[in-house]
């Protein structure tokens, strides 16, 4: 029962991470950009939902609404301002442009909110502490649930939005070349800012869910990055279902190891990261010589 | 009347100057074949007009607008669609996608998924595939949809035949007297020299970035333009000169 309880919690856990890793594969898949400022801004989605809370006393799922507005906003002014002049550098610059923004974002946070632990569990109401006893060592709790519904309907949502939308399509089409698409018609520039505003907003999004799961501090976005990079490379990068599966992978694994001793939680997830990195590296090899 | 004017335009990739000096008019109604060997300069002209590069110098005016620094998907809505060279599809989206991608900066006029599927038969069973399962003919009838979606004043295409095969060509030129009769203007780069005097209505010929020879088709002898697409007039006179 053990087992069963560590996959159950394992899949629940995989939702919050695919939820986190969704905009780095979205960013990375349109624009080719890995955003190592992707954990920062997730953090920085979690302290305006705080200080929102803190001030208004609204429910975290209430702010939500105006900081997911926010956090879009400032996707589409990095990309603008920011990213889309150190794309036109190479592909190597982005990286450590981002790199150096999640360093200034962490400081700018300690600055502004000092090293304090907070979280929004205490705001967040029932959901946080529900649970559904399905058997004698098994429950499944209502907020991991919750998370994992919101990680599947993002996932969705982008899905439809990607396939039938002219928005959407032009996303792709840029995706797949820049400058054809330019000479059809569409504003590559604008294309690409609109996808950085929605991967910065569901990384604000996974960032809120991590403030109401656990707490955040200014320094939490690099942890959180590492787990988002890992489950985008177990679930191959630029695949938004496979951003999922990737996600459920590193949770079971992170609770399956947590299940033999709790030290070896992070670590079974690591490990099984590069487990995959071996593996499937020969294996889209093989698959490769395969068509040509 | 003319519809668009290109004035001393110099275009560079890096330190070569691909296009020199090239002063072109293309005029309302006409079909223009820009001829010349490899590496004349005929795509890199036909991209800096669609504006997927950015001239070094001179000034490129459509329809009475200064366009030289507009950039391309503005263009677009202005009127000049580009077949590029390769045909560059969207790989991964299916034909109707790639139509429907440029249909979304559609200005007013004919064109929709269902008139290019009606002007172009052979894409009516795979409006469902992916552009990357096309054959060469395929492709190219995609490209030409996905260029005539935006509903364009000018029409430029690259390297018509290249790459495809014969049958497939003769589908191509098919279609495009078909747009021709219907009063577009376009311009066509091609290598094929008698395919190109077969549907031009003007020949302009490019030789190492210049223009050197502009003509009517009926007043142009094929000599005169084999001379100078291979550069074999100029030679001569630079040989009296010295």
């Amino acid at each position: 029962m053990t087992w069963v309880n560590a996959v159950v919690q394992g899949i629940l856990l995989g939702g919050f991470y695919a939820l986190l890793a969704v905009g780095l594969s979205l960013m990375f898949g349109v624009m080719r950009i890995i955003n190592l400022a992707h954990g920062d801004l997730a953090v920085v989605g979690a302290f305006a939902a705080w200080v929102l809370v803190d001030r208004t006393d609204v429910s975290p799922f209430l702010a939500l609404g105006p900081v997911l507005i926010a956090m879009y906003a400032l996707g589409y002014v990095l990309q603008r301002v920011m990213l889309e002049r150190s794309l036109r550098a190479g592909v190597l610059i982005p990286l450590l442009t981002t790199f150096g923004l999640a360093i200034v974002i962490q400081n700018l946070l300690l600055e502004a909110f000092s090293p304090d632990v907070r979280s929004l569990g205490g705001t967040a109401g029932d959901v946080t502490t529900a649970s559904w006893r399905i058997a004698d060592q098994l429950s499944v709790s209502a907020l991991g649930s919750l998370i994992l519904a919101v990680a599947v309907t993002v996932l969705g949502a982008l899905h439809l939005f990607l396939r039938r939308t002219s928005l959407g399509r032009a996303m792709r089409a840029t995706a797949q070349d820049a400058e054809t698409a330019e000479l059809v018609g569409v504003d590559s520039r604008s294309v690409y800012a609109r996808a950085a505003g929605i991967a910065v907003a569901t990384a604000a999004l996974g960032g809120v869910f991590l403030a109401i799961r656990s707490a955040v501090d200014p320094s939490s976005g690099p942890t959180q990055l590492i787990f988002a990079f890992e489950a985008v490379v177990i679930g191959g990068f630029g695949s938004l279902w496979g951003t999922l599966v990737g996600g459920i992978v590193l949770g079971v694994a992170q609770t399956i190891g947590a299940a033999i001793d709790p030290h070896y939680s992070v670590l079974a997830g690591h490990l099984v990261f590069l487990a995959v990195l071996v593996v499937r590296s020969g294996g889209i090899l093989v698959g490769r010589e395969a068509t040509a | 009347m003319s519809l668009l004017l290109a004035e001393s335009l110099d275009v560079r990739h890096g330190l070569l100057r691909a296009v020199r000096d090239v002063t072109l008019e293309v005029r309302e109604g006409e079909t223009l074949a820009l001829v010349g060997a490899n590496g004349a300069g005929k795509t890199t002209l036909l991209r800096a007009l669609a504006g997927a590069h950015t001239p070094a110098r001179g000034r490129i005016v459509f329809g009475g607008e200064d366009i030289t620094a507009m950039p391309a998907h503005q263009r677009v809505r202005a009127g000049i669609a580009l077949v590029p060279e390769g045909r560059r599809l969207f790989p991964g989206l299916t034909v109707e996608e790639n139509l429907l991608v440029a249909g979304a900066a559609r200005r007013r006029g004919p064109w929709s998924v269902d008139t290019v599927i009606d002007a172009f038969p052979i894409l009516g069973p795979l409006r469902n595939r992916r552009a990357s399962t096309l054959s060469g003919g395929e492709q190219y009838a995609t490209a030409i949809g996905r260029a005539l979606m935006t509903n364009p004043k000018l029409l430029f295409l690259d390297e018509v035949s290249l790459g495809l095969a014969p049958v497939a060509i003769d589908g191509v030129y098919a279609s495009l007297r078909t747009l021709i009769a219907g009063g577009a203007t376009t311009v066509i780069v091609e290598q094929d020299l008698a395919r190109a005097m077969s549907v031009a209505t003007r020949i302009a010929c490019m030789l190492e970035g210049r223009l050197v020879l502009e003509g009517e088709p009926r007043a142009l002898s094929r000599d005169e333009i084999t001379k100078a697409y291979f550069g074999l007039r100029r030679a001569k006179r630079k040989g009296l000169e010295a």
